[in-house]
C-alpha cells in the first residue's frame, strides 16, 4: 500500500493523453498497486524466495525521496522567434523526435513549416528552425540525429523571411 | 545540504543514570546528598563546572557523567548542546529535568524509511509537546535542529514567543507546517541568525513571510528555503539582503529567476553559499544581463547549488567561481556530459559533489580527473525507475575511486554494477566511512560475470576499516552479510533491500556488528529466529526496522515481553484483517519513559 497523502492530487492520474503505452515516463506516484511479494514468502515456508516478484512498481523503490522525483528536473532551452515579443522556454527531454517537436513549435508560435529534407531544408516554408549547438554553431534543426540534437541543443532561433532563406540556402 | 548526515556519537545521551557513589572512592566523590557539605566538595564542583564546560563533544560529555555522581551532576549543570536521535527515547520532562541549561536541541524523528512512503503518514513525531515543556525551562533557548519531525504552525508560534533569544531554527525533512509559521519566526525572532529549511514540505499559506522580517538590520548569516513551493516577493527579499550585513548562505527557491539571481549577487557579493533558484532567464531582453560579472563579484562563494529548470546555455556563468568551489550540487539539474564537462574542468578545489546520473560515466570520468580533493559523492537517478536505462555503472564508480583517493562519502545510485569495481573502490579509497549504494533493479547480479554481489561489498567491509555506514543492493546471498558481521565492527548504520537468503544473514549482522545502532532492512527473507538472535543488542541499539520481512506477531510479542524498556511497535496496513499473525513492519527502539501516548491507529505497541 503506497501512502500517500489523501491531500495530494495526482494529476498525472487524470491526465488525458495519447500516446503509445510504455512510451510515457512513469512516475513512482502511480505506484497503487503494491506487490506484497513479502506475504506470499510468509505464508508459505517451503517456497523459495529466489524468484523475483513481477515486474509491478515497488512502493518506496528505489530509494529516492518524492521531493526529487516531483520537481525532476528539466532541461530547457530557450525558443525565440524572429518578430514575436516573448520568448518561451521548452523541455527537449518531453518530445521523442523531430516531427513532435516542430508540430509542437508550430503551435507555439502559431506558424507552418514545411517538410524538411536533407538536400533542400525547409524549402518551401516561411520559417526556419535553427539551434544553437554546444560549439556555439548555428545549424538546421534536423540536420543531426534526433538523440545528437537534444544533447547538444543550447537554445532554439526560429528564422523568418530572408534571413531564413538565405541560412537555408546557405546550409 | 542534508540528507542523512552521519552523526558521530553514540546514542541517547540520557541512557546513563548517575552511578552509585563506592565509598572505597576518595574524598573528592563524596555525594552531594551526604551530611557534611564540606568547603572542598564546593570548590570541586565549581572547578568541575569550569573545566566541564569547555567539554563539547557528547561522546566525551556522556563518558564524563558516567565517573561518578558529583561529575554526572555537574556535567548536567554545563550541557548547553542536547542531542537526542529517536524522540520517542524519553519524554520532554526527562531532558528538562536532567539538563537545567540548555540552549541548543537537535532532535530527530521518524525514521528514514518514512521517507520512501513505506510509513502512513500521521505516524508521530509531533515537535508540540517538546516546544510546550522547553518554553517553560528554558527561556534562553537559542536553538533547534530537528530532522523528521511533524511540526505545526502553532508550534512554530509558540517557539517565537517563548525564547526571545532565538537564534537558529534549522528543519529537515520536516512537515506539518506553512508559510505562515514561517512568518512568525521571521518576525518575532529578532535575534535570528539562521533560518534553514532543508528538504521539508511548507505549505503555501499565501503569507508574504519574507516581509515579516523586522525592518531594521537584521543578524541574518543564513537563510535557506530552498524546498518551499511558493512564489515569494522578491522586492522585500532584495530589501532583506541589503539589510543583512552578516548573510553568508543564500538559498533560494526555483521562484527566483536567473535575472532575480543576478541583482541579488550584485548587492551581495560577500555571500559563501548560493542556492540559485530557477536558473532560466522567464524575459526576452535585447541586453541580457552580464551574469558572468555577477558571479566574478562574488569571490566569496565556495558553496553552489540550486539550478533548478535550468536552461544549459546559462550554466557557463559560474565559471569565475568554480575555481573556489568546495561543495557543489548539481542534482536538481539535467546536465548531459557536454554541457558539464567545460564547468567541472575548473573545480580543482572540490570536496563535495552532488549530482545526476544524466551527466553519463563520461561526466564521472571528469570528475576523477579534475577534483583530487574530493570527500563525498552522491549521484541520483533522473529517471527513478527499476527498468530505467541507468546512464552510470561500475566505470563512473571505478573511475572515480581511482582519481579521487579521499573519498569518505558515496551514495551511488545505478544499473549496472560489478564485483570487481567494489574491490576497486575498496582497496582505492581506505577513507570511506559511508558506503551507499543503490542497484536499481531489484536483484540484480554484477553484470558481467553474473555472480552475486557478495564478494564486491565483501571487500568493501574488509578493506574499509573506518567505514560506520553502509548500504547493499544487487543480488545479495547469506555470503555477503557473513562478511559483514566478520568484518564491519565499526558499522553503525546498516540498509538492507531485497536481499540475502535466509535467517543467518540477519544473525551474522546482530552478532557480528558490535557497534550497530540503526539498522534498517525491508523486503528481505529474515523471520523470527533472527529477531531473537539480537536480543541481546536491541538495548544498545537506537531502533531496528523490518518491514516486508517474515515476522511473525507471536514472536514480536515475545521480545517485547522479553524486553520491558524497548518499545516494539507493529505498524499494519488494510489488508491485514484475514492474517493477524503477520507483521507488515516493525519499528523497535529503546526507550527510558516507556511507550508514546500518542500513537495511531494503524500501530500497535506489543
Amino acid at each position: 500500500m503506497a501512502y500517500e497523502k489523501v491531500n495530494e492530487i495526482n494529476l498525472k492520474d487524470t491526465e488525458l493523453r495519447l500516446g503509445l503505452p510504455g512510451t510515457e515516463q512513469v512516475k513512482e506516484e502511480q505506484e497503487v498497486s503494491c506487490v506484497r511479494s513479502n506475504k506470499r514468502q510468509y505464508q508459505s515456508d517451503n517456497e523459495e524466495a529466489s524468484t523475483p516478484p513481477t515486474k509491478t512498481q515497488i512502493v518506496g523503490w528505489p530509494p529516492v525521496r518524492s521531493y526529487r522525483k516531483n520537481n525532476n528536473s528539466v532541461s530547457y532551452v530557450k525558443v525565440s522567434m524572429d518578430g514575436a515579443p516573448y520568448l518561451r522556454k521548452i523541455d527537449l527531454k518531453t518530445y521523442k523526435n523531430y516531427p513532435e517537436l516542430l508540430k509542437e513549435l508550430e503551435n507555439m508560435f502559431k506558424f507552418t513549416i514545411g517538410e524538411y529534407s536533407e538536400r533542400e531544408g525547409y524549402k518551401g516554408s516561411e520559417v526556419v528552425p535553427t539551434y544553437e549547438d554546444k560549439d556555439g554553431d548555428w545549424m538546421l534543426v534536423g540536420d543531426v540525429p534526433w538523440d545528437m540534437f537534444s544533447s547538444s541543443c543550447k537554445r532554439l532561433r526560429i528564422m523568418k523571411g530572408s534571413d531564413a532563406l538565405a541560412l537555408d540556402s546557405a546550409l | 545540504m542534508s540528507e542523512d548526515d552521519e552523526d558521530q556519537s553514540p546514542p541517547s545521551d540520557l541512557r546513563s543514570q548517575p552511578p552509585p557513589c563506592s565509598p572505597n572512592k576518595s574524598r573528592n566523590c563524596i555525594s552531594s546528598s551526604s551530611s557534611s557539605q564540606t568547603f572542598p566538595d564546593h570548590v570541586l564542583e565549581n572547578v568541575l563546572e569550569n573545566v566541564l564546560q569547555f567539554l563539547d563533544s557528547r561522546c566525551d560529555r556522556n563518558a564524563a557523567s558516567l565517573v561518578c555522581k558529583l561529575w554526572w551532576k555537574v556535567e548536567a549543570l554545563t550541557r548547553s548542546e542536547v542531542f537526542i536521535g529517536n524522540c520517542y527515547a524519553l519524554s520532554p520532562a526527562r531532558l528538562t529535568q536532567r539538563f537545567k541549561r540548555v540552549r541548543s536541541l537537535l532532535l530527530k524523528g521518524k525514521p528514514r524509511f518514512a521517507d520512501f512512503n513505506l510509513m502512513p503518514p500521521d505516524w508521530g513525531a509531533n515537535f508540540a509537546p517538546w516546544v510546550s515543556t522547553m518554553a517553560k525551562a528554558y527561556p534562553w533557548l537559542e536553538k533547534v535542529d530537528l530532522k523528521r519531525m511533524f511540526v505545526t504552525d502553532d508550534d512554530l508560534a509558540l517557539l517565537a514567543e517563548s525564547f526571545p533569544g532565538f537564534k537558529e531554527l534549522v528543519l529537515v525533512c520536516c512537515e506539518g507546517f506553512g508559510t505562515s509559521g514561517i512568518a512568525v519566526v521571521a518576525n518575532k525572532c529578532r535575534k535570528l541568525k539562521v533560518l534553514d529549511l532543508i528538504e521539508s514540505e511548507v505549505t503555501d499559506d499565501e503569507v508574504d513571510w519574507i516581509s515579516c522580517f523586522p525592518e531594521d538590520v537584521t543578524s541574518l548569516e543564513s537563510l535557506a528555503f530552498d524546498c518551499v513551493e511558493a512564489p515569494i516577493n522578491f522586492k522585500a527579499l532584495e530589501g532583506l539582503v541589503a539589510r543583512s550585513p552578516l548573510l553568508r548562505k543564500l538559498r533560494l527557491n526555483r521562484f527566483v529567476s536567473l535575472e532575480e539571481v543576478h541583482r541579488l549577487l550584485l548587492g551581495a557579493p560577500q555571500l559563501t553559499s548560493l542556492g540559485t533558484g530557477s536558473f532560466s532567464q522567464t524575459h526576452q531582453s535585447e541586453q541580457e544581463p552580464d551574469y558572468a560579472a555577477a558571479f566574478r563579484a562574488c569571490k566569496s562563494v565556495v558553496c553552489l547549488s540550486g539550478f533548478r529548470e535550468l536552461m544549459p546555455e546559462y550554466l557557463p556563468a559560474i565559471l569565475p567561481v568554480c575555481a573556489n568551489l568546495t561543495s557543489l550540487n548539481f542534482s536538481y539539474a539535467n546536465i548531459s556530459p557536454d554541457m558539464f564537462k567545460p564547468i567541472i574542468h575548473n573545480c580543482h578545489k572540490l570536496q563535495v559533489f552532488w549530482a545526476l546520473d544524466s551527466i553519463c560515466d563520461e561526466g564521472l570520468q571528469a570528475v576523477a580527473a579534475t577534483c583530487k580533493e574530493l570527500r563525498e559523492l552522491r549521484i541520483f537517478p533522473f529517471d527513478p525507475r527499476e527498468d530505467s536505462e541507468g546512464p552510470v555503472s561500475e566505470l563512473g564508480l571505478q573511475a572515480i575511486s581511482e582519481g579521487c583517493r579521499k573519498l569518505e562519502s558515496v551514495l551511488y545510485f545505478c544499473q549496472r554494477m560489478t564485483n570487481a569495481a567494489l574491490v576497486a573502490i575498496s582497496q582505492n579509497c581506505p577513507e570511506l566511512t559511508v558506503f551507499r549504494l543503490c542497484i536499481m533493479g531489484r536483484h540484480r547480479p554484477d553484470h558481467v560475470t553474473g555472480k552475486a554481489m557478495d564478494e564486491g561489498f565483501g571487500a568493501i567491509v574488509k578493506n574499509c576499516k573506518k567505514l560506520t555506514r553502509l548500504a547493499v543492493s544487487g543480488l545479495l546471498t547469506d555470503q555477503a552479510f557473513r562478511y559483514m558481521g566478520e568484518y564491519g565492527k565499526l558499522i553503525r548504520t546498516l540498509s538492507v533491500a531485497f536481499a540475502g537468503d535466509s535467517d543467518m544473514a540477519l544473525r551474522h549482522v546482530l552478532e557480528g556488528c558490535p557497534k550497530l545502532q540503526k539498522l534498517e532492512i525491508r523486503d528481505s527473507p529474515f523471520g523470527d529466529v533472527a529477531l531473537r538472535s539480537g536480543m541481546h543488542r536491541y538495548y544498545n541499539m537506537r531502533f531496528v526496522w523490518m518491514s516486508a520481512c517474515s515476522l511473525s506477531m507471536g514472536c514480536c510479542k515475545d521480545v517485547a515481553r522479553a524486553m520491558p524498556n524497548l518499545v516494539v511497535e507493529v505498524i499494519g496496513s488494510d489488508d491485514d484483517d484475514e492474517n493477524r499473525e503477520y507483521v507488515e513492519t516493525l519499528y523497535m527502539y529503546r526507550s527510558l519513559d516507556g511507550p508514546r501516548k500518542d500513537a495511531p491507529q494503524f500501530v500497535t505497541i506489543l
